[in-house]
């Protein structure tokens, strides 16, 4: 009997990611309710060793594409695949976690199979043999329950961070099948270019975040050679988040900013945190020189514990944050990370 | 280049968002142009202005969301439509890319659609590549810039912002491109194009003049929506006398906590 639960496994050049081990414990989660089983999928070249990975984070069967045209994610190849591997094993629920390919991917699956789609998912419950399942909108300002009561399978995407990571049982298997038949891709991937964010935000455990205060230091003195106003403020800012950097590295934490700095050309768009860059949930979330803008905030409010240092004390983070620093970051940042280097024995 | 840029119009960002008896309100803030749409009709615009041709905006909503076609049209867009339809109301994202692609096969010889990676209202992001799906065109999504654009060899270089960097990506034309932030900068609508906008005739296409015969309906449902809990934070204020203090304090008591 084929399993009703299907998780696809997103991996990068044969690393599974980690938000592809929670989709797979959610998963376990929802076996349990409907009865079965659960199928992982896994596209690539060589990627043995993400289908044994898929069985010790808990998947029972895994359904391997294993060939040179699925080497790199495309979607129109591995949506073809994925709907109809869905489809042949009469899948209820398809799981994947949320990432860039992915919510392309689910969208198209949801085409081919005409289901319904829902990403970006947060929480669920399954009631009557069907998965309720609860996604933010309006840049987390509200929360939608959503169900596909029409069709078959529902396609859910889950949120990074929101679900615990399953304990990985070593040696765990189970029953590992080959399956051919992806469709031609009408795309060719030509390279990858390395990202210029450093720590992917999504996944980090700790974010250290830098706000307009990165800019704002009366002390420092730029070279001389700089006179344009704006190349000054981009100057001062670039020591503000070197102070950042250094906290974040540390932290082993990923660097984040607000939309006013990337806006004000201080980082790049890339490590924007907010309803209009990346929604993140970490452990820890160091917010220096940021106010707090209600875009920023729908980006950052899930996370587990909030600092904020900021020169403001009026300044609407301080209502979201565990522990507030009214001060100047210039200040209080470089004694903080020392004062952690101390204690990390670093 | 034919080109379209689908658009939505959408709150503020800014807008505060209120709920009751599953009634979404967001008070007198504006409807404004969905703001990641904004970069996609400046990538159109920018494209003809490279290549030549002409700039289509496409938007499904109520009649209210001529206002959102306004804007793209204000912006630089050459014609604007908007397909509208009691019977899509309420439509899920299978209704909605069926109506659009449906649009797109009306207006023909198109050889680009654009999109924005998302609206700020749904949050979905699956409009764009469920379109691709539904025409049959490579869907290039989260793209961060343009590399190559040959018009007459009808095929696109793009990067694709992944969670690992970029993707670089070739493609045949037509196809679906859906943009993120960093492509462009959107620029904003001239005297003119507000005035020309402002007197531009919109027409609207019902889901039988797209070729619709039925509408489907949506295979999504949503029982309820709430605002998130409260969350109730009382913010621990870490003072001292000079910084090292406190950066001591604040380290301890993260450690206290078992934060790190």
């Amino acid at each position: 009997m084929s399993n009703k639960v299907f998780v696809y496994v997103d991996h990068f050049n044969g690393v599974g990611s980690v938000s592809s081990w929670e989709t797979l414990g959610a998963a376990r989660k929802v076996a349990e309710a409907l009865g079965g089983g659960v199928t992982a999928v896994v596209f690539g070249q060589q990627v043995e060793g993400v289908a044994k990975a898929a069985f010790e984070h808990g998947a029972d069967e895994v359904l391997l594409g294993d060939a040179p045209a699925l080497k790199d994610y495309r979607p129109e190849p591995y949506a073809g695949l994925l709907a109809k591997l869905a489809k042949e094993g009469s899948a209820e629920v398809v799981l994947m976690p949320t990432s860039g390919r992915t919510r392309e991917l689910a969208a198209m699956v949801a085409v081919d199979l005409e289901t319904g789609v829902t990403p970006d998912v947060v929480s669920f419950e399954v009631k009557s043999g069907k998965v309720v399942a609860t996604r933010p909108i309006y840049g987390g300002k509200l929360l939608t329950k959503e169900i596909c009561p029409k069709a078959l399978p529902h396609i859910i995407t889950l949120r990074s961070r929101a679900f615990p990571m399953p304990e990985p049982t070593a040696g765990r298997s189970g029953t590992l099948t080959k399956v051919e038949g992806a469709p031609q891709g009408l795309t060719e991937v030509v390279e990858y270019k390395a990202s210029e964010a450093g720590v992917s935000l999504t996944d980090a455990a700790v974010i250290v975040s830098g706000g307009r205060g990165t800019s704002n230091n009366p002390k420092l003195t730029p070279p001389a050679d700089l006179k344009d106003e704006k190349q000054i403020e981009i100057w001062k800012a670039q020591q503000g988040f070197a102070l950042i950097r250094g906290l974040a590295s540390i932290l082993k934490a990923a660097v984040g900013a607000s939309r006013a700095a990337v806006d004000a050309g201080y980082v790049p768009y890339a490590n924007q945190v907010g309803q209009t860059g990346k929604v993140v949930s970490p452990d820890l979330y160091i917010a220096c020189g940021i106010s707090g803008a209600i875009q920023h905030l729908a980006g950052m409010r899930t996370s587990k514990t909030i600092v904020a240092i900021n020169k403001d004390a009026e300044a609407p983070i301080f209502k979201l944050a565990r522990f507030g620093v009214v001060g100047d970051l210039y200040d209080v940042v470089p004694a903080f990370t020392q004062a952690l280097k101390q204690r990390l024995g670093k | 280049m034919n080109i379209v840029v689908c658009v939505k119009q959408t709150p503020d960002t800014a807008a505060t968002i209120t709920v009751q008896d599953g009634k979404v309100s967001w008070g007198d803030a504006p409807l404004v142009l969905n703001p990641w749409d904004e970069f996609a009709v400046e990538q159109a615009l920018r494209t003809k202005e490279a290549h030549g041709g002409k700039v289509t905006a496409l938007s499904l909503g109520p009649e209210a969301a001529r206002e959102a076609l306004k804007q793209a049209l204000a912006m630089g867009c050459d014609e604007a439509i908007l397909v509208s339809d009691p019977a899509l109301e309420g439509g899920d994202s299978l209704v909605v890319s069926k109506a659009l692609a449906a649009a797109i096969n009306k207006i023909g010889g198109i050889d680009l659609a654009f999109f924005g990676r998302q609206a700020v209202d749904s949050d979905t992001g699956v409009t764009g590549p469920q379109v691709a799906r539904r025409l049959g065109w490579p869907a290039l999504s989260l793209v961060a810039a343009v590399a190559a654009l040959d018009p007459n060899g009808k095929s696109i270089t793009v990067e694709r912002m992944i969670d690992e960097g970029r993707q670089v990506v070739k493609s045949p034309l037509p196809a679906v491109i859906s943009v993120v932030k960093e492509i462009n900068e959107p620029r904003y609508p001239s005297f003119m194009g507000i005035r020309k906008a402002s007197k531009a005739e919109i027409p609207v296409w019902s889901a039988a003049a797209v070729g619709l015969e039925s509408v489907p309906s949506a295979v999504l449902a949503w029982p309820e929506i709430v605002a998130p809990p409260k969350v109730e934070t009382k913010c621990e204020l870490i003072q001292g006398e000079t910084p090292e203090q406190i950066g001591s304090k604040l380290a301890d008591r993260l450690l206290e906590e078992k934060v790190i």
